[in-house]
């Protein structure tokens, strides 16, 4: 627990029991970070000139982008504009999609995922990832936490610990801590999503991709995901797509927004990123019209 | 009233517009299937009622107990039940690992975008519809092949219905696995598992219902087949129990091809007790089936 949680914070992790209605955010859960926040992030993972291909088609070109630790960073924009190919390209999830080609760098601690000699593996136990659906395993709550750590060959001296640990972390624990045994397909879709992030926890990765996470859930499941998010920030680098605007004014340090241009002649689109900067500034003072005009609702 | 009540009023008063459902094309096209329907149900209750009749006499205990004999009244199919019994089991043993294997590598880790794999694959869909009787003429030649004297072995049968079935099991297996949703094998794919794993630990195990559905109605058809081993000389007076992959056998639809071949009524009532035992078999076989695909099927 390297950073500074915020009084707010600690408050909202205490645990609320599972049936009493929490209340709804719709303003930032923690107080603005900005002052504490460099002007250049402490890169963890960074992208430079980063071009996704899918056979001929080039989806996003010309990414520059800078991960921080303890960092939310949001990727928003319009539809089609490449931010969840991004987010994919940042593990290697593209490596399984036939014809999927990345150029440019994606450097986590300054070494190239891409690089030849680079195991896929390695890097997608590094750098975890969260999916759109919450998509557990058809196995036990229990299993479905330990699958990671078990598959990956890590050797806890006790893997009850380490599970407890990883969904006492994931907010989860209280909840389910009595029917460890069943079926994860019993819980609800924000808990399900909770224990879709206690499972990549489990393996202890160092950033953790989140692919729209909230947008099968509902205001309630999703804003207890934003409440761990803030947690888990503490320890994790973590990047978001977000089709939610809010969303991202609530959780994210850092705002990327990315649009999608035609290209002359195919009307092919390819994503393209607009701006960076943190999400104050993104939000209340862009430097860029178009990032204005979407954030405004003009346009996207 | 508004107008749009007044059309709906008369619209649906007017009964002398012979249109839709009741249009007398519709009424012919409807009684022609009930007529195409009850044909098919008759031939098949007709034949399943007059096999009952004729082989409810001799359906005791002595068809299963007795050995075949050329005195009716003290013949039974004891042998015949025992030899499809190991052909049957040995068939399961040789072609489900090598199906399945079959499919998940065309369907997990083939290259999809080879010529050879589409070649391949093309290959697989017509080999289910290849006649049985050309399988036990392959077979057939591979045992000369290796100059086998002697063609009614147990594991000879075996090999041919193998081969007969295993077009079947693999395209049943490609279903099931294409059936386990993407984002299982992805979650644990993210989670730093190697694709060999997700497949041994995720997507295999999520299949098997789908897979047995599919293995037992290959089976059931491999069961009720007698062309291929009647090639491999499995139309033989066997009057001890089959005791090994290398023993001689009948299977019961030879021994019921067998008994109707004779001159004596005895022996087609004979014939007529074992298609009913039969039938029950290939019933009961089909109906396990069923119970699987219903109960065990995850629905995502």
């Amino acid at each position: 627990m390297s950073a500074q949680p915020s009084p707010e914070v600690t408050t909202h992790q205490e645990v609320t029991p599972p049936h009493e209605p929490q209340e709804v955010h719709f303003e930032p859960a923690h107080p603005t970070r900005d002052d504490q926040l460099p002007d250049t992030p402490d890169a963890v993972m960074a992208c430079k000139n980063v071009d996704v291909r899918y056979g001929d088609f080039r989806a996003v070109t010309g990414v520059n982008l800078i991960f921080g630790y303890n960092e939310i960073t949001a990727l928003i924009g319009p539809s089609g504009c490449g931010k969840s190919t991004l987010l994919r390209s940042l593990n290697r999830m593209n490596d399984l999609i036939l014809g999927a080609r990345v150029t440019g760098e994606v450097t986590l601690h300054g070494q190239d995922i891409y690089a030849r000699g680079i195991d896929p593996i390695e890097v997608r136990r590094r750098i975890g990832m969260v999916f759109q659906k919450p998509n557990p395993f058809p196995k036990s709550i229990y299993d479905n936490v330990a699958y990671g750590p078990r598959v990956i060959g890590m050797k806890p001296s006790n893997m009850d610990d380490l599970v407890e640990e990883a969904l006492t972390q994931a907010a989860l624990w209280t909840e389910v801590k009595d029917k460890l045994k069943q079926s994860a397909f019993g819980l609800s879709g924000g808990q399900q999503q909770r224990l879709c992030i206690a499972r990549t926890i489990a393996v202890r990765p160092e950033v953790i991709l989140m692919d729209e996470p909230c947008s099968a859930l509902d205001p309630i499941a999703t804003g207890r995901i934003e409440d761990l998010m803030e947690e888990l920030r503490q320890v994790y680098a973590i990047v978001i797509v977000t089709h939610n605007m809010q969303q991202a004014a609530r959780v994210a340090d850092r705002t990327a927004f990315f649009t999608a241009l035609a290209a002359e002649g195919t009307g092919d689109r390819t994503g393209m990123l607009v701006e960076y900067d943190k999400t104050t500034k993104i939000f209340e003072n862009p430097s860029d019209k178009r990032t204005e005009d979407y954030i405004s609702g003009r346009f996207g | 009233m508004s107008i749009a009540t007044d059309l709906r009023l008369s619209r649906s008063l007017d009964t002398s517009a012979r249109s839709g459902e009741r249009s007398p094309k519709a009424m012919v096209f409807l009684v022609l299937l009930w007529v195409t329907m009850f044909i098919a149900m008759t031939v098949l209750l007709v034949l399943i009622v007059t096999t009952f009749i004729e082989g409810a006499p001799r359906l005791d205990l002595r068809l299963f107990t007795e050995y075949p004999s050329s005195t009716p009244a003290r013949a039974g199919a004891r042998p015949a039940i025992l030899g499809s019994i190991w052909v049957i089991c040995t068939t399961a043993v040789l072609a489900i690992p090598l199906g399945v294997a079959a499919a998940v590598q065309l369907e997990e880790f083939a290259d999809k975008t080879k010529r050879i794999n589409h070649l391949i694959e093309l290959n697989v869909q017509n080999l289910a519809a290849i006649p049985s009787v050309v399988y036990g003429l392959l077979a057939l030649a591979m045992l000369t092949l290796l100059r086998v004297q002697n063609k009614n072995l147990v594991i000879a049968g075996a090999t041919a219905l193998s081969l007969l079935i295993l077009p079947v099991i693999i395209i049943a297996t490609r279903e099931a696995l294409r059936s386990v949703p993407a984002e299982i094998r992805e979650a644990s794919l993210a989670l730093g598992a190697t694709p060999l794993q997700t497949m041994w630990k995720q997507t295999l195990p999520s299949a098997v219902p789908g897979i047995a559905t599919g293995a037992i109605l290959a089976l059931s058809r491999a069961f009720g087949e007698a062309a291929p081993l009647l090639l491999l000389g499995g139309l033989v007076f066997v009057s001890y129990d089959p005791n090994g992959l290398l023993s001689g056998y009948t299977t019961l639809p030879i021994q019921i091809f067998n008994w109707t071949g004779r001159p004596q009524e005895e022996f087609r009532v004979l014939a007529a007790a074992a298609s009913i035992l039969l039938l029950v078999l290939l019933l009961a076989m089909n109906a396990l089936a069923i119970y699987i695909r219903n109960h065990y099927q995850r629905r995502w």
